[in-house]
């Protein structure tokens, strides 16, 4: 597959940055559009912007249409049983905090919720939330020196008093995937619920709920070229019909008295009040997009990519690449020698070569590394070995300046 | 708002660059480097900027009436910036470091690249000077 002719249909990619052409290497914080998108939330509001699910007018109609055809999209996309698993939601953030936040009311003081050292504060924070609630337990699984997860520890935290695991699909500071098929199962076993953070997994890794088994899935629109501020959390329906909703207000009631309400059915019982209409439909554009470049067209580029950039950065004496997993996401970090990450990160970015530097919202991990944080370099789809070539040239100049 | 000829001068260096965003970043870390280390043992956690995303330590004393700054970072460019910053308030009385507006930012172009986002701390150094000087009034 060859980036460049993809590459035109992103119009962000076309202009200079600090007089130089856009290299925008920061796709694992988000992933830029293509026309098709863009051009997807300028039809909705300029030909049937009207509210979903509420009116009886004909825009109403449409609106409701074209906003349940996402739905379906989704489900097929990562192949959901029903389409009520599918739930909007404003990101993979609200997703674990829904989540997190009905399931705390399942959780008892001698409870154990498992995370991972990789995960996104994200991933970590709400089930610190439910763990303080409801006074389980959070355990933590460690590393392995190739910083993957450590299975033969984890194997040894289950129990039955282990109710949930959450852990990331791939890690977005490093890269790291991990063998979540294997940890869902295991976690079954030990009769445990498992929720994966797919912000990093979506838009590089085959997804199959049915075939992973998960019981929730959690994932952002715009980190697979999609606008921001929608997402998905996919949740069993068994499960979703169990646990209580997540906000009151509007679309996820069926009968309100100021005695008592009754709920809507799934998926609108998590959906309450107006949802994010607009991106909520753009979001089919960009999975549209998606299966139509193939998936595993996509990976394959972005895998390629990620070789180049690991055998580059391995060449060069000062940088030590973090992480040796076997297998990662188009996703690498590093340090170099003397040399604080947020200054590589402006020098690049004087040569227009966006990289994210810092902790990435995994403190917990940085500090485990015991590290200043990283230089972080994600690719996608309309990147090129020829702007890591110029990353590459560029980062030995500010080696060599500052080194 | 009353012109300060300190900034003013930082502002007609970096002019001489023409917005060379290489050029800008360049000078910024040889500014760093002029400004001289501080000691390891006075770097200590308590005079570190909080909301950087390298370390910032701001250390503060009393020269006579006036504040004196001392500064350094682990990175070259914060102590780039946080070395125009201690040019700035250096030496002033701590009534006039608690009320002194900074511009040079904006007008010497470094706002365009660099910015003043939360990574770089720049607002969370100009906070703690500030502060600084309101603690020295009340001494």
């Amino acid at each position: 597959m060859s980036a460049l002719p993809l590459r035109s249909q992103f119009p962000i990619l076309n202009q200079q940055v600090n007089n130089k052409p856009l290299v925008y290497f920061d796709n694992a914080a988000t992933a830029q559009k293509p026309k098709c998108v863009i051009d997807a939330l300028s039809n909705y509001y300029e030909t049937f912007n009207s509210n979903v699910h509420r009116g009886v007018h004909t825009l109403a109609g449409i609106a409701t249409a074209h906003f349940e055809q996402t739905r379906l999209a989704v489900q097929q996309f990562i192949n959901a049983k029903y389409n009520e698993e599918i739930i909007f939601t404003h990101g993979t953030t609200e997703g674990i905090n829904l989540a997190a936040s009905c399931f705390t009311s399942l959780l008892s003081p001698d409870d154990e919720i498992i995370i991972s050292l990789l995960e996104h504060h994200s991933n970590i924070v709400p089930w610190q939330m439910a763990a303080q609630k409801s006074g389980a337990k959070l355990k933590v699984i460690p590393l392995t020196e190739a910083l993957e997860l450590d299975m033969e520890a984890y194997k040894k935290m289950l129990s039955p008093k282990t109710k949930m695991v959450a852990v990331n699909h791939a890690s977005n500071s490093i890269g790291t995937v991990n063998p979540i098929q294997e940890i869902i199962k295991l976690a079954h076993q030990a009769g445990a619920l498992v929720l994966i953070d797919g912000g990093q997994g979506i838009a590089h890794l085959p997804t199959d709920v049915q075939e992973l088994d998960c019981d929730f899935y959690a994932f952002s629109g715009h980190k697979m070229y999609g606008p921001t501020g929608v997402g998905i959390l996919y949740g069993k329906k068994a499960i979703l019909e169990k646990i209580p909703p997540y906000m009151g207000g509007g679309e996820m009631i069926k009968e309100v008295t100021f005695e008592k309400t009754t709920y809507n059915d799934l998926p609108y019982k998590f959906e309450a009040g107006t949802p994010n209409i607009a991106d909520v439909i753009a979001l089919k554009t960009a999975i549209d997009f998606i299966v139509e470049i193939g998936r595993k067209e996509i990976a394959q580029h972005e895998n390629e990519l990620l070789l180049h950039a690991t055998k580059s950065l391995q060449n060069l004496p000062k940088v030590k690449i973090i992480g040796a997993a076997k297998e990662k996401v188009s996703i690498v970090s590093f340090v170099a020698d003397g040399i604080h990450p947020f200054d590589i990160g402006q020098w690049l970015d004087a040569q227009g070569i966006a990289v994210r530097t810092g902790h990435h919202c995994t403190q917990p991990l940085i500090t485990y590394l015991n590290v200043e944080g990283t230089v972080r370099a994600s690719f996608a789809l309309y990147n090129t070995k020829e702007e890591i070539d110029f990353f590459i040239e560029n980062l030995q100049h500010c080696i060599k300046k500052l080194g | 708002m009353k012109t300060d000829p300190q900034q003013e001068e930082i502002i007609q260096e970096f002019e001489l660059l023409g917005g060379d965003a290489e050029m800008m970043i360049t000078y910024l870390i040889e500014l760093g480097q002029k400004m001289p280390s501080m000691n390891s043992e006075d770097k200590t956690d308590d005079i570190l900027v909080k909301g950087c995303q390298s370390k910032v330590w701001l250390k503060v004393s009393r020269e006579g009436d006036n504040l004196r700054f001392q500064a350094d970072s682990n990175s070259a460019v914060t102590k780039g910036l946080v070395s125009i910053l201690v040019r700035i308030f250096n030496r002033l009385p701590p009534e006039e470091a608690a009320e002194k507006e900074v511009y040079f930012m904006e007008r010497s172009g470094l706002s365009r690249y660099i910015g003043t986002q939360r990574s770089n701390g720049f607002g969370a150094m100009i906070k703690q000077i500030r502060y600084y000087g309101l603690a020295y009034q009340i001494k």
